[in-house]
C-alpha cells in the first residue's frame, strides 16, 4: 500500500514512453523490502514522499522545493546542492532532500561494474534516486541528509576513486561528445581533452572564485553533438584545413543507388532514389563541390566545413588531416541579458600534448573575465558589454575577418590615443589662432 | 537503522582525505573494439531504427543498439541496465547527450536479438522500460531540466511534460521518416539549465506573475542592494515599508518596491533572495519555441524562436501541449524537404507561412520587444507573403 496517495501522478504511468512515476514507485517497493539488507542512512520511505510532495505540486501547480542552503563537502564549495522542501511535516522523508553532482567519464562510457558500486553506494547513503545525466554532463544524484554528505565522499573518492562535479561560481563539470572513440568526424580527440582539462583545472572547478559559473564543453566536429557552441561559455569545436579526403569508388556507389545516402537515416520514408545534384552539390553553402567526368570535385580552400556532405556519403568523403579545433566563446541560455551563441575566437588550433597553446588562451580568457567581470555576469555578457576586440586582445590574437559575419554597420570607432597620430593633448590657444571665437 | 560510518573523520576532516582527482578516464571502461579501434573509424551506417553500424580501418565492426530512457532513473532501474550490459554486452554501456542508453555488441544478429530483448521489457502499468530508436531522421529523447521533482524555480513539471509528449510522439522514435533530426527540449524556467534556446522545439516553462515580496522576512533573509541588482529590467528598488508582522505588531521594515508593470517574470531576483516567490498555479505555464539548431550543418547555428506564448499548465498530462507539438512535428514532416531542419523550413516558407502550416496563431507576443536584437527580427523589406 502507498504511503501517499497519487491519482494524478498515476495517470502518468500509462502511455508508451519509460515512466519515471513506475519507476519510482518500484524504488519505493523495493527501500522496503530490502532484499538485500542495505543499512540505509537516510529515511527508508524518501521515495515515497518525493512522490507525495510531487503529487502535490501536481494538485496546486507549484513547486514545493526551497533554495539551497549551503551545504557541501570539506574544502570544496560546489558539487552539492542543498534542496529542503516546504512541507517537512507531510514529507518527512525529503525534508532534506540534497543533490550530489558526480563527475562523469568524458562520452559517458561505464562498465556495468562501476554503475553497481554507485548505485550500491547511493542506495545506502541517498535517495536511490539519480538522473542519468544532468543537462550539464553529471551524473546526478537526487537526495540525501546534510551528514551522508561527507560519507558519500569518502565512499566516492576511496572506493570509486572518483571526483564530484562543479556547481556555483566556478568551471563547471566539462562534457565532451563521444569523440574519436565511436566516430569517424571526430578532428580531435574530445574525450581526451575533456579530460585533461578537467584534471588540469581542478581547482578552479571545485573552488569557486569566478564572477559566475563557467562551462566547457568539446565537440569533436561541427555537427556539434555536444551542443557546445550554444551551452558553453569555451566550446571547442573539432575542425580541420586541409581537403576533404574522397573515394571516388564510394561516390560512384552512392550515385549508384548500392549505398544509402546519410548512412541510412531517411530509411523510414521513400524520399526517391540518390541524386547527387539535388542532394548534395545543391545544398552545399559555399556551393564549391562539382561532378567532372564522373568525379566529384571539392574546391577545399571555398568549403567551410558545414558537414553536410560528409554526412550524407560517409564512405565516401572524409574529414582532412590537418586538424585541429576552434574555438567560440560566450554561449548561455536567456538568463539575463537573452540568449547567446559562442563567438569565434580561435579559428583554428592544433590539439598537441601538452595542450600548452589551449591553456594559454583558456587563462587568458579568465584573466580577463575575472578581472572585468561583474558579480553573476557571464563571459558573453562581459563580451557584448565591453566588445569582441576585447576577448580577441585578452588573449593575443590579431583580428582577422573570419571573427565577423560582417563588419560593423556604424562608424562609431573607439579610436584608442595611441592610435592616432599626435596624441589627444591639444592646445587651445593654438587652435584659436586659426579659428575665431 | 544504525549510522554507518565511511571512514571518514569528523574530528579530522583531512586524516586520509581523497580531493580533486576528477572523473575517471573513460577509457578504464571502453568496450575492446572501442578502445582497440579508438581514432581509427572509417564510417557508419544505421541497419534499421536503434541499431548503428561502425566500421574500423581494422575491418571491426561494433554494433550498437540505442533504446530510451527517462533521465530520471532509480538505482533498480540502473541495476537492470547494468544486468543487461553483462548479459549482452560484456558489461559494457555508455549514455548519449540525450539521455540514451547505448549498448555496444559484435554482430547485427546480436544487435537484433537485444533490441528485441529491450523492446519487451515493461515497467508496472505497461509503458516501455527501454524502447529501442533514436536514430537518424526521426525524433529522440526530449532532454530535460529537474522540474517540480527537485527545483526552486521552475514554472512547471520537465519529467511530466517530457512523458506525455514523448508519449505522443513515440512511433516517432522507433522509426526515421522526418526530413532531418528533430531536437525537443524541456527547460522548466527561463534559467533553461537544459538550454532549450537552439531547440527544434522547445518546451519551455515561465511564469506570469511578478514576485510576492514577503515584507516582513525580506531584510533578514536577503541582502537588498543583492536583490535590487538581480533584476535585469530596474523594477526593483529599496524601500521602508509600515507592516503587520504575523505576531501583530506594527513596525516599519527595510524591503523593497517592484513595478510590475516592468517585469519580465524571469525569476532572477528569486534566485538572489528567496523571499521573493513569484510561482503561480494560474500564472505559471509553457512556451513553445521552434526552429532552432546546434548544428552547422548546411546552415548556421540558429536560435529558437517563440511560436506560442503560453499554453497553461495542465498536469498531469497537458492535452494542449501534447496537440500543439504533434501539430508542428505533422505540418514540418509533410512540407519540408530532405535534410531541412525545422528552422532551415520556416526561413525558406517564411514564417508567415510556418504559422499558417502549423495552424498556430500569431500575437503581439511573438514581436521581439527585448533591447537591441528585437530590431533585427521585425521585417525591414517589402518580401513577405499574404
Amino acid at each position: 500500500m502507498a504511503k501517499h496517495a497519487t491519482p494524478l501522478l498515476d495517470q502518468l504511468q500509462s502511455g508508451p514512453w519509460p515512466s519515471f512515476v513506475a519507476d519510482i514507485k518500484a524504488e519505493a517497493e523495493r527501500r522496503h523490502k530490502n532484499d538485500n539488507n542495505v543499512e540505509y542512512q537516510i529515511p527508508v520511505d524518501v521515495c515515497d514522499d518525493l512522490l507525495g510532495i510531487l503529487e502535490l505540486s501536481y494538485k496546486d501547480g507549484t513547486t514545493h522545493w526551497k533554495h539551497g542552503g549551503i551545504v557541501g563537502v570539506f574544502g570544496y564549495g560546489g558539487g552539492v546542492i542543498g534542496r529542503y522542501c516546504d512541507q517537512p511535516q507531510m514529507f518527512p522523508g525529503v525534508a532534506h532532500f540534497h543533490t550530489v553532482r558526480v563527475a562523469q567519464p568524458a562520452g559517458m562510457y561505464y562498465t556495468s561494474d562501476f554503475l553497481n558500486q554507485l548505485c550500491d553506494l547511493w542506495d545506502m547513503r541517498g535517495s536511490g534516486l539519480t538522473n542519468m545525466h544532468g543537462a550539464t554532463g553529471d551524473i546526478v544524484l537526487l537526495g540525501t541528509t546534510t551528514p551522508q554528505l561527507e560519507e558519500f565522499y569518502f565512499d566516492l573518492t576511496h572506493k570509486m576513486n572518483n571526483d564530484l562535479g562543479g556547481s556555483g561560481s566556478n568551471l563547471r563539470t566539462p562534457a565532451s561528445c563521444l569523440g574519436d572513440s565511436r566516430c569517424e568526424w571526430a578532428c580531435y580527440d574530445a574525450q581526451e581533452l575533456c579530460y585533461q582539462m578537467t584534471q588540469e583545472y581542478q581547482d578552479e572547478l571545485h573552488r569557486p572564485a569566478f564572477p559566475y559559473k563557467f562551462k566547457f564543453k568539446f565537440d569533436g566536429c561541427p555537427n556539434g553533438c555536444v551542443a557546445s557552441i550554444a551551452r558553453s561559455d569555451m566550446s571547442f569545436i573539432g575542425t580541420w584545413r586541409d581537403d576533404i579526403r574522397i573515394d571516388q569508388e564510394a561516390v560512384a556507389a552512392y550515385v549508384g543507388g548500392e549505398i544509402q545516402p546519410n548512412g541510412g537515416a531517411h530509411a523510414g520514408k521513400d524520399w526517391g532514389a540518390f541524386d547527387i545534384e539535388k542532394e548534395v552539390i545543391n545544398l552545399c553553402p559555399t556551393e564549391c563541390m562539382w561532378m567532372e567526368d564522373g568525379k566529384l570535385k571539392i574546391n577545399d580552400r571555398e568549403c567551410t566545413r558545414c558537414m553536410h556532405c560528409l554526412n550524407v556519403m560517409p564512405r565516401a568523403l572524409r574529414i582532412g588531416n590537418d586538424r585541429g579545433l576552434s574555438i567560440l566563446v560566450g554561449a548561455k541560455a536567456p538568463i539575463l541579458d537573452g540568449a547567446q551563441m559562442g563567438s569565434l575566437l580561435v579559428p583554428f588550433i592544433k590539439v598537441e600534448e601538452p595542450y600548452d597553446g589551449i591553456k594559454e588562451i583558456i587563462e587568458g580568457i579568465w584573466e580577463w573575465w575575472m578581472e572585468e567581470g561583474k558579480n553573476r555576469e557571464r563571459l558573453g555578457e562581459l563580451i557584448k558589454r565591453q566588445g569582441l576586440a576585447k576577448a580577441i586582445a585578452a588573449v593575443g590574437l590579431t583580428p582577422v575577418p573570419q571573427h565577423v559575419m560582417e563588419p560593423r554597420h556604424n562608424p562609431y570607432i573607439f579610436w584608442k590615443e595611441e592610435d592616432v597620430e599626435g596624441g589627444w593633448d591639444r592646445d587651445i590657444a593654438d587652435y584659436r589662432k586659426h579659428h575665431q571665437r | 537503522m544504525a549510522f554507518v560510518s565511511s571512514g571518514y573523520n569528523p574530528e579530522k576532516p583531512m586524516e586520509n582525505r581523497i580531493s580533486d582527482i576528477g572523473p575517471r578516464n573513460a577509457s578504464d571502461f571502453f568496450p575492446p573494439v572501442i578502445a582497440k579501434n579508438k581514432g581509427k573509424w572509417l564510417w557508419h551506417e544505421i541497419c534499421e531504427p536503434g541499431i548503428l553500424m561502425h566500421k574500423a580501418e581494422s575491418g571491426d565492426e561494433v554494433y550498437t543498439v540505442r533504446c530510451g530512457g527517462a533521465r530520471l532513473m532509480s538505482v533498480g532501474h540502473i541495476r537492470e541496465i547494468c544486468a543487461i550490459a553483462d548479459k549482452f554486452a560484456g558489461g559494457h554501456l555508455r549514455f548519449t547527450t540525450r539521455n540514451n542508453i547505448e549498448f555496444m555488441v559484435g554482430t547485427l544478429a546480436e544487435a537484433k536479438s537485444l533490441k528485441e530483448y529491450l523492446n519487451a521489457q515493461k515497467f508496472e502499468g505497461g509503458s516501455f522500460k527501454f524502447p529501442v530508436g533514436g536514430t537518424g531522421a526521426g525524433i529522440t529523447n526530449i532532454v530535460h531540466t529537474q522540474g517540480w521533482v527537485h527545483c526552486h524555480t521552475p514554472a512547471t513539471d520537465a519529467s511530466g511534460t517530457v512523458k506525455v509528449v514523448l508519449d505522443e510522439l513515440f512511433e516517432e522514435f522507433g522509426q526515421m521518416r522526418m526530413p532531418a533530426q528533430v531536437r525537443i527540449s524541456m527547460a522548466c524556467c527561463l534559467n533553461m539549465c537544459g538550454a532549450v534556446h537552439c531547440s527544434d522545439i522547445a518546451i519551455l516553462g515561465y511564469h506570469r506573475k511578478p514576485p510576492i515580496i514577503d515584507h516582513e522576512w525580506l531584510d533578514n533573509l536577503c541582502e537588498i542592494p543583492l536583490a535590487v541588482a538581480s533584476c535585469p529590467v530596474g523594477a526593483i528598488r529599496p524601500t521602508k515599508k509600515e507592516i503587520v508582522t504575523e505576531k501583530g505588531e506594527t513596525k516599519t521594515v527595510n524591503t523593497v518596491a517592484i513595478k510590475n508593470e516592468r517585469c519580465m517574470f524571469c525569476g532572477n531576483c528569486y534566485t538572489m533572495c528567496p523571499s521573493l516567490p513569484l510561482s503561480d498555479q494560474t500564472g505559471d505555464g509553457l512556451v513553445i519555441m521552434a526552429g532552432g539548431k546546434v548544428s552547422n550543418r548546411i546552415s548556421n547555428p540558429k536560435f529558437s524562436k517563440v511560436v506560442v506564448a503560453f499554453i497553461p499548465n495542465e498536469p498531469p498530462r497537458w492535452p494542449r501541449l501534447a496537440k500543439i507539438i504533434r501539430q508542428i512535428v505533422e505540418a514540418y514532416a509533410s512540407d519540408a524537404r530532405k535534410y531541412e531542419r525545422v528552422g532551415d523550413w520556416a526561413e525558406r516558407i517564411g514564417w508567415e507561412r510556418f504559422f499558417e502550416k502549423c495552424d498556430l496563431e500569431f500575437s503581439e507576443h511573438m514581436i521581439d520587444d527585448f533591447r537591441d536584437p528585437a530590431y533585427y527580427t521585425w521585417r525591414q523589406t517589402t518580401n513577405f507573403k499574404f
